[in-house]
């Protein structure tokens, strides 16, 4: 049987722009740019490597986001996903990251999977939490944080680089998997590419399509509160000298100012 | 007084810093109760109870060794269960994180990560975040269940603040998942006798300017005069200059010392979203128009080959 492989994407606001918040302080991501999460693409790779080396599989990019996200999905597609599943309600505004984790459950449920990946965190919340709950959630094995994937036999093996040791881990199918920025370049789209994505099927689902009611997610349902936001004060312009044979020494004049020396 | 649950992080017996950090910060909001689990857990007691845990939870068992994540989010939740308490605190760790949201989720909380600074709240503790590559600070607060929230090292002074710490076995059974995930094999990280990068009081990066795998001794020697950590750029790391346990950044780590000299380092977006929060930053770069020096408390435009080794030779000399 065909191995069943759901990625898990994120539609985010771009870095290199100017990100900030919303009247409600939820993230603004209308008034700035997005994008595919540059660390999903990473999924989307291993996702892909994974579907090549096996004999029959399919990759299906997921997404609960606004209306724009399906620009992210387009662009998982056009890197070779097969189909894409857009999650889209306005009740899904400002949902948190347990929210979204029993969407994004119940949505790869009713999919159907083998293997589910993910980011190692996305780049606008960067919380790194939410394969560990969708694994809590789907009551499987989370292999998470890898740098090196494979997937053989019914059974994931991987490598964990964590601060105090290098892990190999090893779990059976189903399984959700995050991949970190080691894990291997994610390809680009090639023009063939772009042009097929074009005709690959992305289904719309809503909360109802998943049983979940308005008030388990969106901002009313969070567990969480952003109470305030302020912008950090810019730093006070420092001193800049430039060296002339004697910029190692200035700078230790400094460092002894301010008693580092 | 509440009693507020700190999970600790330790290797055979050994407490890291971050975890007294949090003892500290647990001192704010209540009582702190250390949970300590694995080889050497009633070894961390003394250590612990030096700085605030009136009471040391411990349990050891294979399970938490040989398996990820899981066996350590069922002794939590046994330890939430046992101790009502009210808040839980966890190291801000990628492990601590995926523990303390599985735990979150278990007892129907919500689940606050990166926490910079936390302060009692008259709904319950508020917890300080650094958003968006640090461009902004966030308060938030968990609004339903126990608040469990990660805080990131570096977020508060060690205190000493001696009280009872009496030990007391956690009774745990491990649930189905626990054994989920087998961990096959382990290879330690070799110490360089450096202090650790999230820890340092002092951090010295190098970027793609540093040029090579072999000119990093530059970037060591100069923290060797400080006594300080190496940190290195996603550059350097993809260029294989440098191990990408030594990354600063988004995808590296977050550091937050009192001292950062960024070295051949542009200072794009996601490596300023890892070092932006250090008390004073040093730059050696030799183009003026390099977005690391709009962070700067002082800068030398100039070439690094110049600058850091004669940098590293009067530092030696002033420190005789
Ligand atoms: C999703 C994502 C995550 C990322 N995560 C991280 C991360 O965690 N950490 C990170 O660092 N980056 C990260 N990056 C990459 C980041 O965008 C930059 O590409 C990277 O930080 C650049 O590293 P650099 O400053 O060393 O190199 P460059 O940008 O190439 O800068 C090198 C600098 O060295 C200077 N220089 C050259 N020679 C000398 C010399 N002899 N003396 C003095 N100065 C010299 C140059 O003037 C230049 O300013 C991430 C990117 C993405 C998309
Ligand atoms: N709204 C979302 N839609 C799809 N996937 C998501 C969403 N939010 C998070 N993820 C996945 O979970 C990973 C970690 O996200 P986070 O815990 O928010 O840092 C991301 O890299 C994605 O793979």
């Amino acid at each position: 049987m065909s191995l069943r492989i759901v990625v898990t994407v994120k539609y985010v606001p771009d870095a290199t722009g100017d990100r900030h918040f919303a009247d409600d302080l939820t993230v603004d991501r209308d008034d700035v740019d997005g994008l595919l999460s540059e660390l999903d693409e990473y999924a989307v790779e291993q996702a892909l490597q994974i579907a090549e080396d096996a004999d029959d599989a399919e990759v299906t990019v997921l997404t609960v986001g606004p209306e724009d996200a399906k620009d992210a999905l387009r662009k998982a597609l056009s890197m070779g996903a097969d189909k894409a599943i857009h999650v889209e309600d306005d009740d899904l505004h400002g949902t948190d990251a347990i929210g979204t984790s029993l969407v994004l459950a119940r949505a790869i449920e009713k999919a159907g999977y083998d293997v589910v990946i993910s980011g190692m965190a996305s780049t606008d919340g960067t919380m790194g939490v939410v394969p560990a709950l969708v694994a809590e959630r789907l009551g499987v094995p989370q292999v998470t944080l890898l740098s090196e994937v494979c997937v053989e036999d019914g059974v994931v093996k991987g490598r964990r680089d964590g601060d105090a040791a290098s892990e190999r881990l090893e779990a059976s199918l189903p399984a959700v998997v995050s991949v970190t920025d080691q894990s291997g370049e994610a390809r680009y789209p090639s023009f063939k590419g772009i042009m097929a994505a074009k005709k690959k099927p992305v289904e719309s689902w809503d909360l109802s399509d998943l049983d979940i009611e308005a008030e388990e997610v969106g901002l009313d349902g969070a567990f969480t509160k952003v109470e305030a936001v302020a912008e950090r004060p810019a730093r006070t312009a420092g001193t800049i000298v430039k060296d002339e044979g004697e910029g190692g020494k200035q700078l230790a004049e400094f460092l002894a100012g301010q008693k580092f020396i | 007084m509440a009693e507020v649950l700190v999970y600790v992080d330790h290797v055979d017996g050994a407490v890291r810093k971050p975890t007294l950090e949090l003892l500290t910060l647990a001192r704010r909001i209540g009582e702190p109760v250390a949970v300590a689990l694995g080889n050497g857990a009633a070894d961390t007691a003394a250590t612990l109870a030096e700085h605030g845990a009136v009471k040391v939870l411990t349990h050891d068992a294979s399970e938490y060794a040989d398996y990820l994540v899981v066996p350590k989010v069922d002794a939590l939740q046994a330890a939430h269960e046992a101790v009502s308490p009210a808040a839980v605190l966890v190291p801000s760790s990628a492990e601590g994180k995926e523990i303390a949201a599985r735990l979150a989720l278990r007892i129907g909380s919500g689940i606050i990560t990166d926490a910079v600074d936390l302060e009692a709240g008259d709904e319950g503790p508020v917890a300080t975040q650094s958003v968006f590559a640090a461009s902004f600070t966030t308060k938030s607060r968990v609004v339903k269940g126990t608040p469990v929230i990660t805080v990131k090292p570096n977020s508060a002074a060690v205190e000493a603040a001696p009280a009872a710490g009496a030990v007391e076995a956690l009774s745990v059974s491990f649930s189905e998942q626990a054994t989920g995930t087998k961990v096959t094999g382990r290879t330690p990280r070799e110490s360089t006798g450096r202090p650790e990068l999230t820890e340092a009081a002092i951090v010295v990066s190098g970027g793609r300017g540093v040029n090579g795998a072999e000119n990093f001794s530059i970037i060591e020697a100069l923290a060797d005069s400080l006594g300080a950590a190496v940190g290195a750029s996603r550059a350097a790391v993809d260029a294989g200059w440098y191990p990408h346990t030594n990354q600063v950044g988004q995808t590296g780590k977050s550091v937050s010392p009192q001292l950062y000299i960024a070295n051949g380092i542009s200072g794009a977006i996601q490596h300023r979203a890892g070092m932006q929060t250090s008390k004073t930053i040093v730059a050696v770069n030799k183009d003026a128009e390099a977005p690391i020096f709009e962070l700067v408390d002082f800068g030398v435009v100039g070439d690094l080959f110049d600058v850091v080794p004669q940098l590293t030779e009067e530092i030696k000399t002033r420190k005789g």
